[in-house]
């Protein structure tokens, strides 16, 4: 078990995602039983065959290049981390 | 229409609004999941982490509904995010919604709180939106119409992603005329969503048709360990489309019966995993004080304290099935499997107009019983309505007669042929 509860961190740390003590030993059961269950799409042959990231082709349709009024600024109201017309995020070092 | 307990349970937000006289809408009130902006009201998927969020825009769907007459009386409460199948998921400080038509029983998921506020107040349609059965599966509990359309007709501009490639904003109505005049006014392209490219029918102009002559396939597969009112549900339906001179004949849909729920699930959370990761705590939404620390420590401590049990589950699953090393084995496999299974109901079609299994193999389960259910349980019962989602075809879950607890019956086409769910849907009202 102490192996999942590793590999939990792990992901939690790539999902920037905190988690309490008890919750790494609860994921980390369940992570077990799902994974066992959802191994069986191994079972499937599936050489040869193309993978589907949509349901059926799609050709992507795009709009005219109009230039647009830009929503940057109004999206200012909707937080209170901002200085001077932008964002004040936390320090990246 | 005034604000009452039912309105409160149902809804996150409720506006008091009358129906317009103008517009072909006219005469409705609609809702919208609460997973669909509307401009300056509070829009949060059921999510802690996003609230406080207004929007500064309409999504298209709600913005065509407008354009309608349709008058918009608030947003309805889900699992949050569409995580879940009985809307007992809901994020942190959210009751789940009650069946209307027994109160310990749950409403069914995601679309909860669409379905139940159609059940209980007149002249009213909701937008609700599915993933991999968010829409049937809650009308079938509730006792309503379900109409989910083919992936990529109605824009998902505005739509608070969950999986981008399986997500379809749909109709929960209490009659097919609504969904049909509905679906008139959101369906069709959208230069703000490139995969919204299809053309409109005029869905009101197949109202009245006979289903007679038409065939329908019924899976052996999906007919087998049903609930026994589910069974008789779906029989009594059978007989009367026969007596209307529909034929049927045996399908099969083998391969999605066994590998539809895993390649389903890890395709849902490898994206859910992405489509969550823009939610920060920085930008809008739920928030805390930034104290003298590292960015990834602000992001990870707001993310959390703010997304509930399933959210987590969801996002360390699909961070870990897109991790190299797992990647192949897990997300890679699906989108191959997924291949196989569009593939078995495209041979399906090849004989019949629509395919036919009751929506859900059990009752509305009580919330006492929904929750001695481990996660992996709940994922199974899912059985068959993922594949349909995952296909991206268009499906309707139209309630059965005479059941003691409702019971739906779910008609899958072939995409782009919503008329065929229309004519089946309104021969059995």
């Amino acid at each position: 078990m102490g192996g999942n509860k590793d590999l939990i961190r792990k992901t939690a740390r790539l999902a920037r995602l905190h988690l309490t003590e008890e919750e790494i030993e609860k994921y980390s059961e369940e992570l077990v039983e799902v994974l066992e269950a959802f191994s069986k799409l191994q079972e499937l042959g599936t050489s040869g065959v193309e993978r589907s990231l949509h349901p059926y082709k799609i050709s992507a349709k795009l709009r005219e290049d109009v230039p647009g009024k830009p929503s940057g600024r109004d999206a200012l109201k909707l937080t209170k981390h901002k200085k001077d017309g932008y964002y004040k995020s936390s320090k990246l070092q | 229409m005034k604000k009452t307990k039912e309105t409160e349970e149902y809804f996150s937000v409720f506006i008091d609004g009358k129906p317009e006289s103008k517009g072909k809408l006219k005469g409705l009130t609609f809702s919208f999941k609460d997973n669909i902006c509307v401009k300056g009201i509070e829009t949060k998927a059921s999510s802690k982490i996003l609230e406080g969020y207004k929007p500064l825009f309409d999504a298209t769907a709600v913005e065509r509904i407008r354009g309608e007459g349709g008058q918009i009386i608030g947003k309805t409460i889900q699992d949050e995010f569409g995580f879940g199948s009985f809307c007992t998921n809901t994020g942190i400080g959210i009751k789940p919604p009650k069946n209307p038509v027994d109160k310990e029983r749950v409403t069914g998921g995601s679309s909860g709180g669409s379905a139940a506020a159609v059940k209980v107040l007149d002249n009213h349609v909701s937008i609700a939106e599915s993933t991999g059965g968010s829409i049937a599966n809650p009308a079938a509990f509730c006792g309503v119409i379900g109409l989910t359309p083919t992936y990529g007709l109605v824009s998902r501009h505005g739509l608070l992603d969950y999986a981008n490639s399986l997500d379809k904003i749909g109709v929960i109505s209490r009659n097919i005329k609504d969904a049909a005049r509905t679906l008139s006014v959101i369906a069709g392209s959208d230069g703000k969503d490139m995969t919204c490219t299809a053309e409109k029918k005029d869905y009101e102009g197949y109202l009245g048709e006979s289903v007679k002559g038409m065939t329908i396939g019924i899976p052996k597969e999906y007919v087998r360990g049903l609930d026994p009112e589910v069974e008789k549900g779906f029989l009594v339906t059978r007989k009367i489309l026969e007596k209307k001179g529909v034929r049927f004949k045996d399908v099969s849909l083998r391969k999605n019966a066994e590998y539809s729920i895993p390649t389903y699930y890890v395709i849902a959370m490898c994206e859910a995993s992405t489509n969550l990761a823009k939610y920060s705590g920085l930008r809008y939404g739920y928030t805390e004080e930034i104290e003298n620390e590292h960015y990834d420590n602000f992001y990870s401590r707001v993310r959390g304290s703010a997304f509930g049990e399933e959210a987590k589950r969801r996002i360390l699953l699909g961070t870990f099935a897109r991790m190299t090393g797992y990647r192949d084995a897990y997300y890679d496999k699906a989108l191959k499997a997924r291949t196989i299974l569009i593939n078995e109901y495209k041979e399906a079609f090849k004989d019949c107009d629509a395919i036919m299994h009751p929506t859900m193999p059990i009752l509305p389960p009580t919330f006492e019983d929904a929750k001695k259910l481990t996660p992996l349980q709940n994922y199974m019962l899912d059985l068959l309505t993922v594949g349909a989602n995952l296909a991206g075809l268009p499906h309707i879950s139209v309630p059965a007669k005479n059941t003691k607890l409702p019971v739906g019956v779910m008609f899958t086409a072939d995409h782009f042929d919503e008329e065929k769910l229309i004519i089946l849907g309104e021969s059995l009202e």
